[in-house]
């Protein structure tokens, strides 16, 4: 199967999820009140994170313009198809400028590339752009592994105790003795370098912690007169894991999903920096333009672009995640009616 | 006596002590209840009233364990069940109610969500009838407004609209006994008098038996037909309420109803019984109460008292009591 098919796929989806996701929060006054308040407390922020998710979905929905039988035609966007099909230069250019950096040959598109061109003259925006789409997919399905994963064992381990406990707390000892950035290198040389595998192996090394967490919660809440009481009813432990200790948690993977986010996203530049990071990544992007710090004269134009956009969604999305954890924080949601 | 709903005889209930040992902080209890009866077990905090209860339900948090005695339903013995059938008798036939309404409700449930799940749990009822009966029984319990409450979260309750959904959800299952675990301890004065009187007025439209656990004498006035005190683990006198409140034979009844505030005059001195109930490894020998009875003889230290019955309708275990009861 080609990507782009998997992207659509992802995409569609995502907007089912986020869909779903209003209409629960729309029908639970709950949710419904804190999404507000977060909106209220952090306006701008919202909006930015907003803005990159829409430009993710944009870059994520993509088709062919070839006829039948004719492949050699690369699946385009819906980003894409904002630029011009022809969008590219030969080498370096500047921000608008109408000739090429290095020996002045007259641009195919003068003036009309805003942060310039790269080294293989591609339009610098569409770049950062798309890179977008690649930090939140990083972002977002290594959370949708990672989180399932340590939400299953650390239930287990802090529901039944005893020997789950020991097996699971083995495991999470296990991988937390290794090197995470060691142990990530050497899973991707296994598994491969696609954007999927890399998630992966972040995933493998990023649940540990949230897992420990969740063990711990459900601890407390395991010995609550709400659970001792539904005992007491005859609820059999699998529902009351289900239904009265999973939701009472859910406050803690919405924070540890906002908190964790921007960690991926920035782990995913180191591993682009050690060579092994995803294509089209802005890790990537920041990588190439390390070389080009050591031109005469300097060629930052690159390198400042994704770092803004990189450091743009990592402040945005802490700013949400700050809010995200004072609205939903257990301790500042005391029994006020 | 009519028929015996619930029949506990011989129930001890331990928890590992120092050195391999056992504590039994339930030793060879003997309760029961009649059906449609009420029945109190007073006692001071940690004397295994608590214990006794979840020890019915074979709910005792590990490590203790129930070593001996039996437990029978109906008939029918609760000790050594699977635990899925046990799972079916808790709620169905045995439903409790908890100190603190606080915290017995699931915050992130609405309350009629977890009636209808109480409901649904014991029986295949169809969601609009469960409903339906969930609205009845928010009813039943005097809650105002139902329909607004059923979608209400219990952070949005007050105390004692939450204790009244907690006893909606024990009635849920329709159990021919309750046991209710202090239920008014957490609640403010005037909203204890009224769930107090809901009880009384839900057993005798259901004709449900309750098992009242409390340390209020109060309480077991307003309720209770039947007194059974507990101290340091043992039943140590028991009764009619007349014969129990009306004329203690233990003196730890009699000095649990001399403290008691509402029976003294203000600015007057209260009564006190000296000292507390001793942890379960400093049991003494003899009778338990004997270091803080005015009573107490050599024999006390010695030997456990035996049950004195008097008539039909009361039993202390007190040496004292019975050399005045053999004269």
């Amino acid at each position: 199967m080609e990507g782009y098919v998997l992207g659509n796929g992802f995409a569609a989806l995502l907007i089912g999820l986020a869909l779903f996701g209003s209409w629960r929060v729309r029908s639970t006054p709950f949710w419904r009140e804190r999404v507000a308040e977060i909106v209220r407390r952090r306006p701008v922020a919202t909006f930015v994170v907003a803005l990159y998710v829409g430009v993710a979905l944009l870059d994520s929905v993509a088709w062919h313009d070839a006829l039948p039988g004719e492949t050699s035609v690369d699946a385009r966007s819906l980003l894409d198809r904002a630029f011009p099909s022809d969008f590219r230069e030969r080498s370096y250019s500047a921000p608008l400028a109408a000739v090429e950096f290095y020996g002045g040959q007259p641009l195919a598109h003068p003036g009309r590339h805003l942060l310039g061109t790269d080294i293989l003259g591609r339009d610098v925006l569409h770049l950062a752009l798309g890179g977008a789409r690649v930090a939140l997919l990083i972002g977002g399905l290594t959370s949708l592994i990672a989180i399932p994963l340590a939400i299953a064992f650390g239930l287990a381990a802090g529901y039944f105790g005893g020997r789950v406990d020991d097996v699971v707390f083995l495991l999470l000892s296990t991988l937390a003795s290794m090197p995470s950035i060691l142990l990530l290198v050497a899973l991707i040389m296994v598994i491969g370098r696609g954007p999927v595998q890399v998630c992966l192996a972040l995933a493998v090394t990023s649940w540990v912690s949230f897992c420990r967490v969740v063990r711990g919660e459900t601890l407390k809440l395991r010995e609550l007169d709400y659970v001792q009481a539904a005992r007491a009813l005859g609820v059999s432990e699998l529902r009351i894991v289900w239904r009265h200790v999973l939701p009472n948690l859910s406050h803690l993977v919405v924070i540890t999903f906002v908190l964790t986010f921007s960690q991926l996203v920035l782990s995913e530049a180191i591993l682009s920096w050690l060579g092994v990071g995803i294509d089209g990544s802005w890790g990537q992007m920041i990588d190439q333009a390390r070389d080009e710090l050591a031109r005469d004269p300097i060629i930052g134009w690159n390198l400042a672009a994704a770092s803004t956009a990189l450091f743009a969604l990592i402040l945005a999305v802490n700013r949400v995640g700050d809010a995200v954890r004072d609205v939903l924080d257990p301790r500042t949601l005391r029994d006020s009616p | 006596m009519s028929e015996v709903l619930l029949h506990v005889e011989g129930l001890v209930t331990s928890f590992p002590g120092a050195g391999g040992t056992r504590l039994p902080v339930v030793d060879r209890v003997d309760v029961a209840v009649a059906r449609g009866e009420a029945v109190a077990l007073v006692g001071e905090s940690g004397c295994g009233k608590s214990m006794t209860a979840l020890s019915i339900l074979g709910l005792v948090p590990k490590p203790g364990r129930i070593d001996a005695g039996s437990v029978r339903m109906a008939g029918r013995e609760l000790r050594g069940l699977p635990v899925t059938a046990l799972r079916r008798v808790r709620g169905a036939e045995i439903a409790m109610i908890f100190q603190e309404p606080a915290t017995s409700l699931n915050p992130v449930q609405t309350v009629g969500a977890q009636v209808v799940e109480a409901i649904t749990l014991h029986e295949s009822v169809a969601r609009g009838a469960a409903r339906r009966r969930a609205l009845g029984l928010f009813e039943q319990v005097g809650i105002p407004d139902p329909g607004a409450r059923f979608v209400a979260y219990p952070h949005q309750l007050s105390g004692g609209l939450k204790q009244r959904v907690m006893i909606a959800i024990a009635l849920a299952a329709r159990p021919p006994l309750l046991i209710a675990d202090e239920p008014t301890t957490a609640l403010d004065v005037t909203i204890q008098a009224q769930i107090l009187e809901l009880l009384r007025r839900l057993a005798r439209e259901t004709g449900t038996a309750i098992l009242l656990i409390t340390h209020d004498l109060g309480v077991v006035n307003e309720v209770a037909d039947r007194v059974a005190v507990m101290y340091a683990g043992r039943i140590v006198e028991e009764g009619t309420r007349a014969a129990v409140l009306g004329a203690p034979r233990h003196p730890y009844t009699q000095g649990l109803l001399r403290s008691m505030p509402a029976r003294v005059l203000p600015g007057e001195r209260l009564a006190e019984i000296p000292g507390v109930v001793p942890a379960p490894d400093r049991w003494p020998s003899g009778c338990r109460f004997a270091d803080r009875c005015a009573l107490v003889m050599d024999l006390c230290r010695a030997r456990e008292p035996a049950r004195t019955v008097f008539g039909s309708n009361a039993a202390a275990c007190c040496h004292a009591v019975a050399a005045e009861a053999a004269q």
